[in-house]
């Protein structure tokens, strides 16, 4: 049942869709629509000196990084300010002082343009789907943006069945997203997120709500992606085969390695070896 | 957790209104967003209006399975709409209800005695849906008025003013106009529903009390900084 | 709790009716009866709901599902009717009260849910001039439909542990942690919909 189907416009005349915007678009614009290009090489995404301070408490004391790898992986305690690591990526969180960059882009005067750039993967797939059935869900990232004009309806339609399809979830594409299993629900997020074809994919604790199946699947999923990934996770195992591994501690990042030697160090500032 | 909105970017802006005006679309362009004003509906407004809309839903569900006695039924759909005007203020509280009437109206079984549509909406008591609208406005401008500390009394007297007395100011009206009773006759027979209606003021108040003191994002004083 | 109403599927002229054409004319004839109160207004609703009945194709225990919420009301009233202002203005204007909610029950029962709402979120449209948004308007109801099995688990979930504890009739132990859940999901939702481009 599709519930909301959304209003059309009405006698758009034709070509109206390609004339647009595209001679007046700002270059982050034209930099977000030639994301999907997989040739342009690495998005560089830059903390210099980074605090954060969200109410009274200092939750990151100076962060210095430079990641351009395929995969990273980000472990810590709870409380040691990884999640709003992964925020600061997409603007989700701004610094209280120092900046971030993304593919040069500063997340604090560039946000929108960032996002375009930098999708995000929550850990709770429920307060990430906010249609009621699947494919509205991702039909809803398709959306036109500001200074964008609007996909044509069939196109965009056809652009949410290949993104079911690969995916596995085109049997439920009218289902309501709260008859799907857990693992579904979060593979449904991821998909809506990807559909955008962003560069980067921060996704925070993806798996922690998932059983060992689905964890393994999901972490699958991103291994396999064309797209730089970074990934706040407690599941150590997952994270072999990654390009690079921060722990953070305290607010800062306390050691920057490849997955094996990152992992044991972290497993033994946890006392759990 | 505070919310930080990035400033707009002013190209953007003109590129969306040149794209509005040269294709003629009217549904799906977004409207170029006039600057941030206190009206604006963000993201965490439309989440949070939203979500509290579904929670009257889920007050009038959950009143209709475990509270039901009788012929009056007595559900916690009010308690709902307090609850909004208390923990959202009196625009994003009052815009809550609307989202829920509109829902009911549209015909999701969500009204007393699980029913829905336009019907409950020209009935005797249709009158109370809409006072819950101004109930809801008055109840959150009133906890908006508290300086300090919020207490139980506070809150109380907000909920009874908002949610009981403008709830009946617009309820009793219409039930005479609509049954062709007179207003005194009127008046004798809501004031059987009196007093269930201050207990739900009293729980509404010690409700937002607790809640605030768990979650302080949702105090008057966070929503002032918002 | 099922999503879809009571709309019967049917092939007619009422169902094919736009919503928003159906929801004024069921406020115009709300405004027109309640204004000329009488035995005429109350005759051409009757001939009306007939007609609407059967060009609908709607069966009587439709209807009834309608009116079902009055049944104990419609007695009530018509006793106090009868003794105020005597049995014949009283059976006209409990006739008039069902007669009328049957007719705004028909809507229902003739114009899907989903459809509704496009015709209010339509309706909006004229307010942009005064700063309303319908794209957001849209997006607050399908969040609330997306929210309400959301927050149905959570209920059930506190209930759960209510009971656990022994204490299923504390509207407190309820409510409270109904209400921060309810919050906690609303600002995680907020935070989802910023990362989607929503504010931006």
């Amino acid at each position: 049942m599709a519930l909301f189907r959304r209003s059309r416009p009405a006698g758009r005349p034709a070509g109206a869709a390609t004339g647009g915007a595209s001679p007046s678009a700002p270059s982050h614009v034209a930099a977000a629509a030639t994301a999907d290009t997989t040739d342009a090489g690495p998005v560089v995404v830059r903390l210099d000196d980074v605090h954060v301070t969200l109410g009274e408490r200092e939750v990151l004391r100076g962060v210095d990084l430079e990641l351009t790898e395929q995969r990273v992986g980000v472990v810590g305690a709870n409380g040691s300010g990884k999640s709003t690591l992964a925020r600061l990526l997409n603007g989700l969180v701004l610094p209280t002082r120092g900046r971030v960059t993304v593919g040069g882009l500063d997340t604090a005067r560039e946000g929108a343009a960032v996002r375009r750039l930098v999708g995000f993967v929550f850990t709770d797939p429920d307060a990430q789907i906010v249609m009621p059935t699947v494919a509205e869900d991702v039909a809803y990232s398709l959306r036109p943006r500001r200074g964008e004009p609007a996909l044509d309806p069939e196109e965009r339609d056809a652009v949410v069945h290949a993104a079911l399809v690969e995916r596995g979830l085109a049997d439920h594409a009218d289902h309501p997203a709260h008859l799907l299993s857990g693992g579904q629900k979060q593979l449904l997020a991821i998909t809506s997120v990807l559909v955008t074809r962003p560069r980067v994919l921060v996704a925070d604790e993806p798996t922690t709500l998932l059983d060992l199946r689905n964890a393994r699947a999901v972490h699958a999923l991103l291994r396999g992606l064309e797209q730089q990934v970074v990934v706040v996770t407690h599941d150590l195992d997952l994270l072999d085969g990654y390009d690079r591994v921060l722990v953070v501690d305290g607010g800062r990042v306390v050691a920057d390695d490849e997955p094996g030697p990152a992992v044991a160090w972290y497993r033994r500032a946890m006392g759990a070896s | 957790m505070s919310t930080e909105t990035t400033a707009p970017d002013p190209a953007g802006g003109t590129t969306a209104t040149a794209t509005a005006a040269s294709t003629g679309t009217t549904g799906t362009t977004p409207a170029a967003p006039a600057r941030p004003s206190r009206w604006t509906i963000t993201a965490a407004d439309a989440a949070r209006i939203a979500t509290f809309a579904a929670l009257i839903c889920v007050l009038s569900l959950a009143g209709q399975i475990q509270f039901t006695e009788g012929m009056a039924p007595i559900t916690l759909q009010t308690l709902g709409v307090m609850l909004a005007g208390t923990l959202l203020g009196a625009y994003r509280g009052a815009l809550a209800v609307a989202t829920f009437l509109l829902l009911a109206l549209a015909g999701l079984p969500i009204l007393a005695g699980g029913s829905g549509g336009p019907a409950p909406f020209v009935g005797p008591t249709a009158g109370y849906l809409y006072g819950w609208l101004f109930g809801a406005a008055l109840t959150g401008w009133l906890v908006d008025r508290v300086r300090g500390r919020l207490t139980v009394l506070h809150v109380f007297g907000a909920a009874l003013a908002g949610g009981v007395g403008v709830v009946y100011a617009f309820g009793i009206p219409v039930t005479a106009v609509v049954t062709g009773l007179p207003l005194g006759k009127v008046v004798a027979l809501s004031a059987v529903y009196l007093p269930g209606d201050v207990v739900k003021a009293v729980i509404a108040a010690v409700i937002t009390v607790a809640v605030v003191k768990a979650y302080p994002a949702a105090s008057p004083a966070a929503r002032r900084s918002r | 709790m099922t999503l879809l109403g009571a709309y019967v599927p049917r092939d007619s002229v009422v169902h094919r009716a736009p919503a928003g054409a159906k929801l004024v004319a069921l406020l115009a004839v709300s405004v027109a009866v309640l204004a000329v109160p009488g035995p005429w207004a109350v005759t051409s609703l009757a001939a009306l709901l007939l007609a609407v009945t059967l060009a609908a194709r709607l069966r009587p225990r439709h209807l009834w599902q309608q009116v079902r919420p009055l049944r104990f009301a419609v007695p009530v009233l018509f006793a106090l009717q009868w003794w105020s202002l005597g049995p014949e203005r009283a059976a006209l204007l409990c006739a008039r009260l069902v007669l009328l909610v049957a007719l705004a029950g028909t809507l229902t029962l003739t114009t899907r849910t989903s459809d509704v709402l496009d015709a209010l979120t339509a309706a909006t449209r004229p307010l942009r001039v005064v700063g309303v948004r319908p794209d957001r308007v849209a997006l607050v109801l399908a969040l609330t439909v997306r929210s309400i099995p959301v927050l149905v688990a959570l209920s059930d979930d506190v209930r759960a542990a209510q009971r656990a504890r022994g204490r299923e009739r504390d509207v407190r132990a309820y409510a409270v942690p109904l209400v921060v859940g309810t919050l906690r999901r609303a600002d995680a939702l907020g935070e989802a919909l910023r990362a989607r481009g929503v504010d931006d």
